[in-house]
């Protein structure tokens, strides 16, 4: 019974593919290693893109205008003031467990605060950060 | 059918239809995108509050909504359009505002918040008008009642 439960809910789910940050991690390294060979993922940098303002939107201009300096804190959608739960895994375990949730985010939010799409590099150092921080 | 008896029917009609006001479930036949695509950046408003129209222009300029890139792929976007029309409300003072259409600007929502001064709009509690969970606690659950009412200044009111 609580098995075919738990069969309908992961079907439900679609083609979330469940995975662990360190996995997205791994593939996202790889991805970055292809164009940069000898490339590995900095948690340091990561949290620099993090803070950093690229004051491209008016609203959003950084990652913290939402999630706040600490991405272990709960933030809040500056622009609808919905909550957000934190964005690093250990503060919010489902955090990077879905890949195809989190391109979608990823493309979403860099197009808004970056004006344009993230590279693989990017994410990689970026998920380092929040999974592991400094 | 006596005066008393239809009294206490009209009595209960007008409570039956002050109670829907207040209670804007999801209907039942949403899909999953709906929470998870409409509720991601912001409450997923009920379909009652906006016309059949309205949600079409909502859903046609997803890539410029309210300031905003909120585009979906294809058959999601076109799923929850039809899941949004489905359930719009034939009635003018539904009609929301602006392009693409404010539901915060229509007749209706206008007059159910007419006792809240233009400064709480503001209010860094509220923030935005479309942030209904300032101060509807339950509104996430649909409902909307005054004593459910989150700002202490305001449930005086209601």
């Amino acid at each position: 019974m609580t098995k075919a439960i738990l069969l309908a809910l992961l079907m439900a789910g679609g083609a979330a593919a469940a995975a662990t940050p360190r996995e997205m991690i791994t593939t996202y390294a790889a991805e970055a290693a292809r164009q940069a060979p000898g490339f590995q993922p900095s948690a340091r940098r990561g949290a620099e893109f993090y803070a950093r303002r690229f004051a491209v939107s008016e609203k959003m201009p950084a990652c913290v205008s939402c999630h706040t300096d600490s991405p272990v804190q709960a933030g809040r959608h500056v622009v609808t003031g919905k909550a957000i739960k934190p964005l690093a895994p250990r503060a919010e375990a489902a955090r990077f467990s879905d890949p195809a949730k989190t391109e979608k985010w990823f493309r979403r939010n860099c197009t808004e605060v970056l004006g344009r799409e993230c590279s693989a590099a990017e994410k990689a150092d970026f998920v380092q950060f929040l999974a592991e921080g400094l | 059918m006596s005066t008393a008896k239809l009294s206490l029917l009209a009595a209960a009609l007008i409570l039956s239809s002050a109670a829907r006001a207040d209670r804007l479930p999801v209907p039942a036949d949403a899909p999953p995108s709906f929470k998870a695509e409409c509720g991601g950046c912001h409450l997923p408003f009920p379909p009652a509050l906006l016309t059949a129209p309205d949600w079409k222009r909502v859903m046609a300029r997803l890539d410029k909504h309210y300031g905003d890139n909120a585009s979906l792929d294809e058959k999601t976007r076109r799923e929850l359009e039809e899941f949004l029309v489905r359930n719009a409300p034939n009635r003018s003072r539904m009609a929301g505002e602006g392009d693409p259409p404010r539901l915060t600007a229509s007749a209706w929502f206008r007059r159910e918040h007419r006792q809240v001064p233009e400064s709480l709009w503001r209010d860094a509690r509220v923030n935005s008008a479309s942030n209904c969970t300032a101060c509807h606690s339950r509104a996430e659950q649909g409902s909307y009642r005054g004593r459910e009412i989150a700002l202490p200044e305001l449930r005086e009111k209601h």
